[in-house]
């Protein structure tokens, strides 16, 4: 295999295993704080059901930090089988923060062992609430961390090459990097938004498929609120993050909007299509690109036109961009209406068309992150570490990586299926009606 | 003690902790399949399942935590191991993967099958197997620079007698180490019947375990003269080793003290452990790479002990409650708490 060659499947290899993590990570950074918050308001409350909500949606969270745990792994030691020569480097500047995340991973783990084996031992149900604290902490933290070696990448500082050579590293600096505070935000608030929406998707189904439970209201309810607070803040940090981009990596943004021209008070280009270089059938919201990257309508915006050809990311950004920025502002328009149209009883929020269009805000928002960090990787394009290292030269020279890729193929794909089927299997066959009559007699059992 | 000897010694911490937990792990997976077709897994798998479940997360994370640190202690590494160890590192991830995520599935989900318990319990095998193959990289005489990259040579790596003494050596330790632990276990759970069967696997695999454990000294004499010097100059922990071994074994035939055996046991590999490292330094890929070469710069070196630390104080308090609810809690081991899962 030429060299060429073993750079493209490292890059199909890399793609698949962190579009397939990232699903699961995502659900692993937002699920433990819906939990906490659910079994913080049954216990306020002393309302059985947010209890029972906790409780199962924990169930399920074992099983998809299973897969997550399983795929991390393998993109933790993919990055070093794939991208030596990257690693070498990165790994002399940017490996603290990698090295905390394990530490993150350990204290995730191990609470969440104790948590999921102690749900009866406790008479103070608070204490029991606690043991959940780490555990989101945990997992947050993974996401803060990593999200930091990402940012490095995009915008790496901390060291000086000399001849070659690596001097003057500081740990800290390359961590603080002007990509990190407005990426971390991001990322960790759009994995809060998604769990919840996937969440409330699960309870939307249920009302649809019969169920015509009290529970699975709350549960709709709850998630809906929650996805709303969290949406509003999503738009609002990737605001920012489009101005760190008109700052720092103006290329990517130019990529992604078709801004092809320099130029003051530039509009923003929604959708469209490219034929021959000329953009059609777009909609032009005027000014609307100045202000998204300078907050002032007259502000310069720096086009492509500034950038050598052979450091242009692709252009197909374009509609990932959009892809995201559509779900967001849809998922928050969609959630506002629902919780005013509880609040108000409107009747369509009951109706079955609208249930559908809950349960489908689920998929969406995964489908908003992997758009969201499609973007943001091709858009990197082709650097590996902006300015510094190209992808095609920090691929591995081995030979077996198409070889590699089926078989990763293979194991997602069975991960994917077997992690859907086990969920599907063990939700229908413990409904929610069924456990709280168990509950209830065994209530009943006790006080005989 | 220089940087370089303090982040060796923090990686090798935690390589001898992932291979202890794992090998318990990987033996247990492997005799709870072995009793099914024996038709004695009535006994087995309570014990297995209860001590596995709250845990096999973190045993993870042990192996995660070492490959992590040693990019961040010796970036080198990854450029060599990560060039040379990309076909035998992704065949452990996919199995690791698939009975990591078989063990959720079952456990939490319900999916049980009698031919998935076999396959999980062939994985545990595959696995020490194939990871141990990096041991044996180490030693030279496998990569070979073409062109200035490291390039492995799979067909000498799979016609060397010192690779296939590894591969049985690791599948002998882990089924004695994991028999061994269960036999504790299941004595501490009352459980009479498996205490039996485990007491007499751990027999059974010790035998095995020091003869291959010597068949690789043998070895190392023709494969790396240098290495092997320096071992034979380290004689007097191996002898303290087997002399751990023989305590071991004595206490498990004598049905003493289970505990104390598996302590023993502990401190056997620890020593193995230890002598074996110690004569493997300075290098980490012979002859190419040692500690010195392949250390990172020291500000990156200062930051990452200091994180170590401070995260050794979030981390021994937190496995220390873990083993306290579940491993050393007798309600919980014998099952007379009613821990289900959430
Ligand atoms: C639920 C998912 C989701 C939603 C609804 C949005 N985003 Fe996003 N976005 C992400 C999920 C995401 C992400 C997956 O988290 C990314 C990928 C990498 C990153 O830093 O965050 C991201 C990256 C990202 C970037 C690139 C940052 C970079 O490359 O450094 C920009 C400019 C925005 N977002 C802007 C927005 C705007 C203006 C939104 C309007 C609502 C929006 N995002 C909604
Ligand atoms: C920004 C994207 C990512 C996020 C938000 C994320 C988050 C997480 C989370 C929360 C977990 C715990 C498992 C779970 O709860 O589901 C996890 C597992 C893991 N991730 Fe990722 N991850 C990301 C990308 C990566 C990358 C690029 C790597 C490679 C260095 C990586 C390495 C790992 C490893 C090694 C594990 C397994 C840890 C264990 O054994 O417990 N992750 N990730
Ligand atoms: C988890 C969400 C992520 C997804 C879905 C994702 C997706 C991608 C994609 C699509 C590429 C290929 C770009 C191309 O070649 O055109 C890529 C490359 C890469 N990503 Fe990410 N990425 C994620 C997070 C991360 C993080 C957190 C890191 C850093 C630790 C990382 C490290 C890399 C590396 C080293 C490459 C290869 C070099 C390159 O192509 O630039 N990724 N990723």
């Amino acid at each position: 295999m030429g060299n060429e060659e073993a750079v493209f499947f490292s890059r199909v290899l890399t793609e698949l295993t962190l579009s397939f993590h990232i699903i699961y990570a995502t659900i692993g950074v937002g699920i433990p704080l819906m939990i906490m918050i659910a079994q913080w308001v049954g216990i306020k409350k002393q309302d059985e059901h947010y209890i029972l909500l906790a409780r199962r949606w924990t169930r399920g969270y074992v099983i998809t930090v299973a897969v997550g745990v399983v795929t991390g792994t393998a993109i933790g030691l993919q990055l070093s089988l794939l991208w030596p020569n990257f690693m070498q480097l990165a790994g002399n500047v940017i490996a603290l923060p990698l090295f905390m995340e394990t530490f993150a991973f350990f204290f995730e783990a191990i609470f969440l062992g104790i948590y999921i084996y102690t749900w009866d031992r406790f008479e103070n149900q608070k204490k029991h609430l606690l043991l959940l604290i780490p555990v989101a902490l945990g997992a947050s933290f993974s996401a803060v961390f990593i999200t930091i070696v990402n940012a490095f990448m995009n915008a790496p500082q901390g060291f000086d090459v000399v001849n070659g050579q690596l001097v003057d590293v500081s740990p800290i600096l390359a961590m603080f990097n002007p990509a990190m505070p407005t990426k971390v935000a991001h990322v960790v608030v759009t994995a809060y938004m998604t769990s919840a929406f996937v969440l409330a998707a699960i309870g939307a189904f249920r009302l649809l498929k019969g169920s015509n439970h009290i529970y699975h209201k709350k549960a709709l309810f709850l998630t809906m609120k929650l996805g709303f607070v969290f949406s509003v803040a999503t738009a609002l940090l990737g605001d920012f993050s489009g101005k760190y981009l008109a700052e720092y990596q103006p290329e990517k943004l130019a990529a992604a909007e078709w801004h092809f021209e320099t130029g003051k008070g530039v509009p923003l280009i929604l959708y469209g299509v490219l034929e021959n270089g000329e953009v059609k059938y777009a909609l032009k919201i005027p000014f609307a690109l100045s202000i998204l990257a300078h907050e002032v309508p007259n502000a310069e915006v720096i086009g492509l036109d500034q950038f050598p050809k052979d450091e242009v990311p692709p252009l197909y950004i374009h509609y990932l961009f959009d892809t995201m920025v559509t779900i967001g502002m849809w998922m928050t328009v969609l959630s506002l209406v629902y919780i005013i149209g509880t609040w108000r009883q409107w009747r369509f929020v009951l109706s079955q068309w609208f249930r559908w269009l809950l349960v489908l805000g689920g998929p969406l928002s995964v489908l908003a992150i992997e758009a969201g960090w499609w973007l943001d990787e091709v858009g990197r394009q082709p650097w590996v570490l902006r300015g510094i290292l190209r992808t095609k030269d920090a691929a591995t020279t081995s030979g077996q990586v198409d070889l590699m890729l089926v078989l990763f193929a293979g194991l997602y794909l069975v991960l994917g299926v077997g992690s859907v089927v086990v969920l599907w299997r063990m939700f229908r066959k413990n409904t929610v009606e069924q456990e709280l009559a168990d509950r209830a007699s065994e209530k009943a059992g006790d006080a005989l | 003690m220089t940087l370089e000897i303090i982040g060796i010694s923090a990686l090798g911490l935690f390589l001898f902790g992932y291979i202890i937990i794992a090998s318990i792990d990987f033996g247990a997976g492997f005799f709870n399949a072995y009793s099914t077709i024996s038709g004695k897994q009535h006994i087995l798998t309570k014990i297995i399942h209860r001590y596995l479940s709250p845990v096999w997360e973190v045993t993870n994370v042990f192996l995660v935590f070492f490959f992590v640190g040693m990019v961040g202690f010796f970036p080198k590494t990854a450029y060599y191991y990560g060039t040379t160890l990309l076909v035998p590192a992704s065949i452990a991830i996919i199995l690791l993967a698939i009975r990591g995520a078989y063990y959720a599935f079952t456990t939490y989900g319900g999916l049980k099958h009698k031919r998935y318990t076999i396959l999980y319990g062939l994985t545990g095998l595959f696995i020490p197997a194939s990871l141990s193959s990096v041991l044996t990289i180490s030693e030279g005489g496998f990569v070979t620079m073409e062109n200035s990259a490291p390039v492995l040579d799979y067909w000498a790596l799979f016609t060397s007698p010192l690779s296939w003494s590894i591969v049985v050596l690791s599948l002998t330790a882990v089924l004695y180490i994991s028999a061994v632990f269960l036999t504790w276990y299941a004595h501490h759970a009352n459980d009479e019947a498996a205490t039996n069967l485990l007491r007499k696997y751990s027999l059974s695999w010790a035998g095995p375990a020091i003869i291959t454990a010597a068949g690789i000294i043998f070895e190392m004499r023709t494969h790396n003269p240098e290495h092997y010097q320096r071992l034979v100059d380290l004689w007097w922990l191996f002898g303290l080793s087997v002399l751990f071994f023989v305590g071991t074994v004595y206490l498990i035939w004598k049905r003493r003290a289970y505990g104390l055996a598996f302590g023993l046991l502990v401190g056997q590999f620890a020593l193995a452990f230890l002598a074996y490292g110690a004569s493997h330094y300075p290098y980490l890929l012979y002859p190419y790479l040692t500690l010195y070469d392949s250390f990172t710069n020291k500000s990156m070196a200062l930051a990452l002990i200091v994180a170590f630390i401070a995260g050794l104080g979030l981390l021994l308090p937190s496995l220390y409650l873990l083993l306290k609810l579940f491993l050393f809690n007798k309600e919980y081991v014998q099952g007379n708490r009613n821990d289900e899962h959430a």
